[in-house]
Order: C-alpha cells, then sequence, then structure tokens
C-alpha cells in the first residue's frame, strides 16, 4: 500500500530536473544564498566510478557490445562506454506516437542529465532567431529581444568556458571565447574546399577548456567528452554546477525522484510537489515557494499537463491551449565520403577535444528567394578516431587484402552533420495519451510530429552542399543514395534530441504559458527553464540559450522572491 | 557526500595509477595498463559457448579473414574466437547463428571433400570463402554461407581492430592524456600535396 507522506517545513525553492536548465537555477540560486531542494528522477552520478573516458575496447570482454551483445541486435540503447546519459527506451516509462506518426523521445535519468553526455556545441541565437516571425513571417516571436539575453549568454560563457572567434557574422553572435583549438588535418581540407565554394569554415565554439576555468582544469584533449570526463574540463552541469553547490550546504538533493504533479492552493499558486520516491517506492510531497521545472522540454509539459485541478482542467497554466503545441526538433541530415588524399596519412593523434574543431555557420542568411526559411550548420567530422565495434569493416572479401585496406582507409573518411531549424506547425506537439500510465501511475505522454516541406527542402539543400564539399576536397561520397521521397531523408522527430517548444512564452496570455521570464502567467511561482518556452528552435543546439534563459529567469525569481511578490 | 569533482592533476594520477606514466605529448597510455589486464584470451581459454571442434574451427576462420603478414598477427592474437565465443554464451540469438553457420561450413565440406573445414586443405577452404565473402553469389547454395560468413567477418573484424595489434596495426596513437593539441605539420604537408588544392 502506497503512503502519502508530508514533509514538514516550507523549502525556498524545489528544482524538479538536473540538467543544464535545473542545474543553473541550483547555481545561480545558491549564489545567492538561497536554499533549494533539487529532484531529480534518477540516481546520483559518480563521475569517477560511472565515465569510462580512458577505457579501451579491449578492457571488457564483450568489448562495448554489452553483457548480453545488445549492440550487435541494434538493442544496444546508448554506447556502452558513453556517459550515462539516458535511453531511448526508459524500462517501465513508456510514451506514445499517434497512429501515422513518428517521433523518438531521448530521456535522460541521472544527476546531471544529458549534459553529462552532450555535443558542448555552444551557439548563441541571432538578434532573428528571437523575432522570426518579424524577419520571415513564420513561427512565433519571443517575448525578449537579443539583447535582453545578450549579458546572461555572456554570463554562461564566463562559467561555461566555451571556445571560438570573433567572427563578426549576424548569424552566429560572437561571445565572450577562450582559445580555439587547432583545426586538425580532414579540417584543413574542409576549409580551403569551403573557401573555394565560398562556404566559412570558423573555428567550433564547444564547452571544452582550452584554459583552466573556475577551478575547473584545462582539457587534457583525450577526445572521449561523449563519455564523461572526469576533470569536468568538458562542461555538465552535475560536475560544474550542482556538485559545487552541495559544498555549500545549501542543496538538499532528493535522487530517484519522479514528480508526478505541481499541487496548487486556492489563487492556482504552486504550494507543493508530488512525487515517487522510485527507491521506496513511495509518494512524497515536498513544499515548495517557488517551483522551477527544467525537466526537458516535454517531461515538463507532461508535469504541468499532468497538475490538473479545479482551476486549471486542462493542465497547469494552460488556459491557452498552448501547452505540448509547437513541439520541434533539429533537422538532421547526414553524408560520409572517403578522400584518396588522405590515404596513408602519417600517424598522430588526432584527439583534441570531443568533436569538431572547426564548423560551417549558416552561411545564406542574405540570399534571395531561397528555397527554404532560417538556415542550418554543418558539424564536421573525420580523423584517426579510436576503433571501436561496427568502425573497420568491410562490405565484401577477406584477408590480407583486406587489411591492406583497412590501414590505407584509416583516417581517410570524412563526415558532414547538417543540423537545421525547423518551423513549429499545427501538426507536432504531444499530449497526454487518455489510456495509458507508467509504472508510476503518471499518465504518459503521446507524441504528434510531421515535417513539412521547408525541412524537405532544407535537406535537399544540405545533401547538395555536403556532395560538393567531398567533391571539391578529391573525395567520393559513401553513403548510400539521396533517397527518392526526399521526406525519408529528414531524420525522425526527436532523433537529433533538441526538442523544444512545448511550454510557449509570451506577452499574451491567451497565446502562451509562461511570461518572458518562464514563469506561468496564472502562476507565477513556478517557473519552465528548460528548452520548453523556447519560441524557435534555431540552427544553434539548445544547451547554451537553456543556460542563459534559466539564468535570467532565477535571478528574476531570486529578486520577485526578496520583493515578496512570490 | 564526497565531492565528485576533481582536478586534473588529480586526473592524472588515476591515470597514471596503473604504473603509466604520462608524458607531455601523445602517448599511449593505455599500453601498460592493457598488458597488465588480462585478455579474455590465451592457450588457457576455455571455450564457453562452442565445443572445441567449433571454437578451433572459427579461429581458423578468423586467421583466414585476419590473416598475419608482414606487419601484424592475425586475428588469432587479437582474441577474436574468445570475443565470438564469449558473447555466444550471453546471447542465445548469436550462439545460433555461429554453430548454424559453423556447421553449414563442415556440411559443406563433408559433402565436397569428405573432411571438415578445419581439416580441408587450405585450397579448399579459400575456394569456399571466395563463394561466400562477396555481395554476388555464384549459386544460391551458397545463401546460409554468405549470411553467416558476413557475422563472421564483420565479428572478427570488431574484434580485431579493438584488440592491441589491431590498434597498432591501424596506428592508432590516441585517448591519452596531452598537454596541448597540435597537428603535425608533416601530416598537413602529405595531404595539401596529394589533394586538389595543392601544397
Amino acid at each position: 500500500m502506497l503512503q502519502i507522506q508530508r514533509s514538514p517545513g516550507v523549502g525556498d525553492v524545489v528544482i524538479i530536473g538536473s540538467g543544464a536548465g535545473g542545474g543553473t537555477a541550483v547555481k545561480v540560486l545558491t549564489d545567492m544564498g538561497m536554499n533549494v531542494t533539487l529532484l531529480e528522477a534518477g540516481p546520483m552520478l559518480n563521475p569517477f566510478k560511472d565515465f569510462k573516458e580512458h577505457m579501451l575496447p579491449h578492457e571488457v570482454d564483450h568489448r562495448g557490445a554489452g553483457e548480453a551483445a545488445e549492440l550487435y541486435f541494434g538493442r544496444q540503447q546508448w554506447g556502452y562506454f558513453s556517459a550515462p546519459n539516458g535511453y531511448w527506451d526508459v524500462p517501465g516509462e513508456p510514451f506514445t506516437v499517434a497512429p501515422g506518426n513518428e517521433f523518438k523521445w531521448f530521456r535522460s535519468r541521472i544527476m546531471g542529465g544529458r549534459t553529462n553526455h552532450y555535443g558542448r556545441i555552444s551557439l548563441r541565437f541571432s538578434d532573428y532567431d528571437f523575432k522570426p516571425r518579424q524577419f520571415d513571417g513564420l513561427g512565433n516571436d519571443w517575448p525578449m529581444t537579443y539583447e535582453d539575453m545578450a549579458p546572461y549568454y555572456d554570463k554562461a560563457e564566463e562559467f561555461i568556458g566555451i571556445t571560438g572567434t570573433k567572427e563578426g557574422m549576424r548569424s552566429a553572435p560572437d561571445g565572450k571565447f577562450l582559445p580555439p583549438i587547432p583545426p586538425r588535418v580532414h579540417e584543413q581540407l574542409v576549409q580551403r574546399a569551403g573557401k573555394k565554394l565560398n562556404i566559412p569554415v570558423i573555428p567550433s565554439r564547444m564547452a571544452m577548456l582550452t584554459k583552466p576555468v573556475h577551478g575547473r582544469a584545462a582539457c587534457h584533449y583525450c577526445g572521449q567528452c561523449g563519455r564523461g570526463c572526469k576533470t569536468a574540463s568538458a562542461f555538465s552541469s552535475s560536475q560544474a554546477m550542482i556538485f559545487p553547490a552541495m559544498k555549500t550546504g545549501r542543496v538538499n538533493v532528493i535522487s530517484n525522484a519522479m514528480a508526478r504533479e505541481i499541487l496548487v492552493d486556492d489563487r492556482g499558486w504552486a504550494k507543493a510537489v508530488s512525487y515517487v520516491d522510485k527507491t521506496t517506492k513511495q509518494e512524497k510531497t515536498i513544499r515548495a515557494r517557488v517551483v522551477i521545472i527544467g525537466a526537458s522540454a516535454c517531461e515538463s509539459a507532461r508535469l504541468l499537463l499532468n497538475s490538473k485541478s479545479a482551476k486549471y482542467s486542462a493542465g497547469l497554466g494552460n488556459f491557452s491551449g498552448q501547452l505540448g503545441r509547437n513541439l520541434t526538433d533539429t533537422v538532421g541530415y547526414a553524408l560520409n565520403g572517403h578522400v584518396p588524399a588522405m590515404e596513408g596519412m602519417p600517424r598522430h593523434n588526432s584527439d583534441g577535444i570531443g568533436g569538431m574543431h572547426v564548423y560551417v555557420p549558416w552561411w545564406e542568411l542574405d540570399k534571395k528567394n531561397k528555397e527554404f526559411p532560417r538556415g542550418y550548420h554543418i558539424e564536421i567530422g573525420g580523423g584517426f578516431n579510436m576503433p571501436g565495434l561496427g568502425s573497420n569493416r568491410v562490405g565484401e572479401g577477406y584477408g590480407a587484402k583486406v587489411k591492406e585496406q583497412m590501414r590505407q582507409n584509416y583516417g581517410a573518411s570524412i563526415h558532414f552533420a547538417g543540423r537545421g531549424e525547423m518551423i513549429p506547425n499545427e501538426h507536432s506537439y504531444c499530449d497526454i495519451d487518455p489510456t495509458v500510465v507508467d509504472q508510476w501511475g503518471i499518465p504518459v505522454l503521446r507524441f504528434h510530429f510531421r515535417s513539412s516541406e521547408h525541412e524537405i527542402n532544407m535537406v535537399k539543400h544540405m545533401d547538395r552542399t555536403f556532395r560538393s564539399l567531398i567533391e571539391t576536397m578529391g573525395g567520393k561520397v559513401t553513403s548510400p543514395a539521396f533517397p527518392a521521397d526526399a521526406s525519408k531523408a529528414v531524420s525522425p522527430g526527436g532523433f537529433i534530441i533538441h526538442e523544444a517548444g512545448t511550454v510557449k512564452m509570451g506577452n499574451d496570455k491567451t497565446d502562451s504559458v509562461l511570461n518572458q521570464y518562464s514563469q506561468v502567467h496564472e502562476a507565477p511561482n513556478v517557473l519552465v527553464v528548460d528548452a520548453g518556452p523556447f519560441n524557435s528552435n534555431p540552427d544553434k543546439n539548445v544547451t547554451l540559450t537553456i543556460v542563459a534563459n534559466s539564468w535570467r529567469a532565477s535571478e528574476h525569481i531570486a529578486e520577485e522572491m526578496r520583493k515578496g511578490n512570490v | 557526500m564526497s565531492n565528485p569533482q576533481v582536478t586534473r592533476r588529480e586526473a592524472l594520477v588515476v591515470l597514471t595509477a596503473a604504473g603509466t606514466v604520462v608524458p607531455a605529448v601523445a602517448q599511449h597510455t593505455h599500453e601498460a595498463l592493457a598488458a597488465a589486464k588480462s585478455l579474455n584470451q590465451g592457450a588457457n581459454y576455455k571455450p564457453k559457448a562452442l565445443v572445441k571442434h567449433q571454437f578451433d574451427t572459427l579461429k581458423a576462420l578468423g586467421d583466414l579473414i585476419i590473416p598475419a603478414d608482414a606487419t601484424s598477427p592475425a586475428a588469432s592474437e587479437a582474441g577474436a574466437a574468445e570475443f565470438i565465443d564469449y558473447l555466444c554464451s550471453k546471447n542465445d540469438e548469436l550462439n545460433n547463428i555461429f554453430t548454424g553457420g559453423l556447421f553449414w561450413m563442415d556440411n559443406y565440406m563433408q559433402s565436397k571433400h569428405g573432411t571438415t573445414f578445419l581439416a580441408a586443405k587450405k585450397a579448399d577452404q579459400i575456394a569456399l570463402l571466395d563463394n561466400i565473402a562477396y555481395r554476388k553469389l555464384p549459386s544460391p547454395e551458397f545463401a546460409p554461407g554468405q549470411k553467416f560468413f558476413m557475422w563472421a567477418r564483420n565479428m572478427v573484424m570488431d574484434a580485431y581492430y579493438t584488440s592491441p595489434v589491431g590498434m597498432k596495426d591501424l596506428g592508432f596513437m590516441g585517448n591519452g592524456a596531452m598537454s596541448e593539441f597540435s597537428v603535425p605539420k608533416e601530416a598537413v604537408d602529405y595531404v595539401m600535396k596529394r589533394s586538389p588544392f595543392g601544397a
């Protein structure tokens, strides 16, 4: 029998979720001397035990296939050596997808969330990204401008530590950068090809430390950031924000705590959070003066949709009906090539920071008569990567010839990935499945998702661009041909793991859930600080803007609390 | 709770705990560690899933897929058969693929040459591989063999190139600690000279 336990005392602030948004709220509020309680739906993280950054594959008998050879049957959720960061399918916590739709939902259940693992590409949104409707008539404007966010980008960058160079491009606003890192050989080739094609290839903006920052050590260039970083030289909210905050004694961390519902008082303001203690399988309630939700765009929408009461029959703060709407993910498309010029290249350590050292920001902003609105950036891969299962194979043959071929081709491949902006559309949203609950009895999300002509035209452009880059380098495309049905080339919804837009912010209460400080219009002591509030999802990965927006919202709510307004 | 955050210096101490010294520039931090660790292979290995004849056959097949050459040793030196057998013991589906495939190979050899694959002449072994190792099949009777060989080749190559000898063969020098990152000029010059851009 489950027992409802009521914790005594009113905590100042309850923060739900420990990723980029929740982690920032923890940091900013505890820095101001406030006490917070942090609920994380997964376990505590111990980087020294949990991160496998320096393991070589043969140090485990299965070499990364998993204890039941899952990798060989497509059943591995995520690479064995990757930082513990989440799942495509969380055991016991399903979601559903409306018939005829496709959506994959990656969820994290660990202290630090997806920041333990993410690509750490850190790009400011541009002025037009905050005012997309003014820019080209599509999508929704944010209730703030780039100038409003800029000081918080400064703070976020100075705190996190981001590589980069000042370029003066409108599509890639400059920030407070650490020194960049030299381009690898294949990246220098791409730079030369870009020069020929008039495509800018500039130093990447990554949350890895080329110098020590705030007590975090400089990078040791092992290239394994995706496995987590024991020295915290690659940013994660767990190591850079939450652990230091815990040292102050001002954070009450409750891990394995799955939030079920925000409970409200007579005014419709939050008074407590009900959650499931996964360890003891008990329902618990914690009282709160302020609730800050950073559970991830869709999980936050789910929590609010499930927080129904006399005042909020459609979910907390959902008078506008916008809760769950405007769901977007980044548009992804990739192409691989083989570059003969790099065959037999003199061996060296090309690891550097995990991921690209140079990238292509969107370069056709001012072009007239484009086939699609907005734009995309290009990520570049290649080099002498650490061999892993599946990385060094041939399609046919055997014997000495194959061996020679492997030596010749090692380090001679090139990889381009486009990451573009999806325009919100009425067919893409999440709502509560009326019949399914998870193992905690919490109603689950149901996804509806569709790409439009904009996204399809964008991947066609990506394909042409990547082909011309590869050919200009004297290389050959090795990926399968572009599908006859171009809609099949667009990555499935959710696949790029940049969900945004489900808890829309705006000045108009009838058309949005949150105000510009991420407070629910009707319940100003409830905030959402992940990518849910984003009115647009530009080609500039969401994390840096989550941190900046959460920083701004956290400072504002602290001031509101000081004034006694909440 | 102890603070899991560490300094770079502490981490390097951890990295070197196995006795490896990390110099300033690229060095394979793991060689000593790897050597110290017992790989799941060697003369004393007892097959966990396959019977001895199957295991020996797999080992021989692996060495045909990745033979020794002037630069590096064969698949058996990389523990390829041990790797596959180990995973077969953990996964019935995989086990069936390998026992089924090895039986098929023996059966084919018996019907053609009256011997097992393992005991067959090398020329006959090669002749069979030439029938199953390519996308184009000489005749439909080889289809099961082709399907099996794809699994065998993929997993043998996986085992080989993730092993110390395979990584050395490719020339992988990474996943260590460096004090700074630089790109050797000789590698840039080599590639640029061969590229359409010229030196």
